[in-house]
């Protein structure tokens, strides 16, 4: 297996078609990225929200047990 | 036994605690993958003769509207199991697919567009294969949106399994499009079955960069997959168990 250019430079700029390729390239790798990030941060939030959720839960059944003793008192 | 498996495939539990330690291999082996075809294509491999060096997109052109197909099928597949066997697990599956076909197939035709400039002389032609990926792409959005329009889950899920099942018939358009309408657009040099016309050092990268995407969308489909389960089960003890433990 050869390297195809006489240089780093022809290497880019690929006889032209550089911004072509390269574009491309760079567009399907963002691409990519967001598929693979995106459910990661989407689970995270997930869970962050459920956490909210649960503490709210909680401190709603003290705050009524609290309200429901001193009514009793 | 068979049937067994089967049944505990649909358990969604079962699926979540068994594909978490799938996810780093499958995503350490796609990415090394795709980076080692992508080095191979851009560097190493040969420039086309007639297109020259714009024919390297056809490592990540080919992979991403491969898989923009074979995604179709797994999501209609998925619908219908849903539908016939009446398991939550598919319909995650589908939901899970349809964003991720969607983005696929949308980096196929933009690939491909940028590809056409320097070959064809122009960005954009309303062939037979732009025009039936155009429609897959409308196909995806569609199953997209359905998702969120209704607020009914189940009433969601079925309209967008018969959906996905009605736009199958896309597929086999799509792909002997080249064949049927011949334009601008080659027809297909990789073939499964018969010679293929594509160089071996070209295509021994090509079919890394394919199998190196198959692997991504495995990967890509599971963790979304998860989040799906995660979002609808979320009243379970385990989901509840699982949140607490962080």
């Amino acid at each position: 297996m050869k390297f195809q250019f006489a240089d780093f430079s022809s290497f880019l700029w690929m006889n032209g078609h550089g911004p072509f390729v390269w574009g491309c390239y760079l567009v399907v790798f963002i691409g990519l990225a967001f598929l693979a990030l995106e459910p990661r941060f989407q689970r995270q939030r997930f869970i962050k929200q459920q956490k909210n959720l649960a503490r709210r839960n909680v401190s709603q059944a003290v705050s009524e047990q609290a309200s429901g003793s001193s009514e009793g008192a | 036994m068979a049937w067994q498996w089967f049944h505990r495939l649909g358990s969604p539990k079962w699926f979540y605690e068994k594909t978490g330690p799938w996810l780093p291999w499958l995503g350490f082996i796609s990415i090394a993958l795709i980076l080692i075809g992508s080095t191979w294509g851009l560097a190493f491999g040969p420039s086309e003769a007639k297109q020259g060096n714009s024919a390297r997109i056809i490592y990540i052109h080919v992979p991403t509207a491969v898989l923009s197909m074979a995604g179709y099928y797994v999501m209609a597949i998925a619908g219908a199991i849903g539908l016939i066997w009446r398991m939550k697990l598919s319909f995650m599956v589908m939901k899970a697919a349809a964003p991720i076909g969607a983005i696929l197939t949308f980096l196929a035709l933009f690939t491909g567009a940028v590809w056409g400039k320097p070959t064809w002389g122009t960005w954009w032609v309303w062939d037979g294969r732009i025009t039936s990926m155009v429609v897959l792409f409308l196909l995806y959005l569609g199953i997209v949106a359905l998702q969120e329009a209704y607020q009914n889950q189940d009433t969601a899920d079925k309209i967008c399994a018969v959906l996905a099942l009605v736009g199958m018939v896309n597929i086999p358009i799509i792909y002997k499009s080249v064949d049927w309408w011949y334009t601008l657009h080659q027809p297909a040099s990789l073939k499964l079955t018969g010679k293929s016309s594509i160089d071996p050092s070209m295509a021994y990268p090509l079919l890394l960069m394919i199998l190196a995407f198959y692997i991504f969308y495995t990967w890509v489909l599971l963790m979304r997959t998860r989040v799906e389960i995660l979002k609808r089960e979320q009243k379970t003890t385990w989901v509840k168990d699982l949140v607490a433990r962080g």
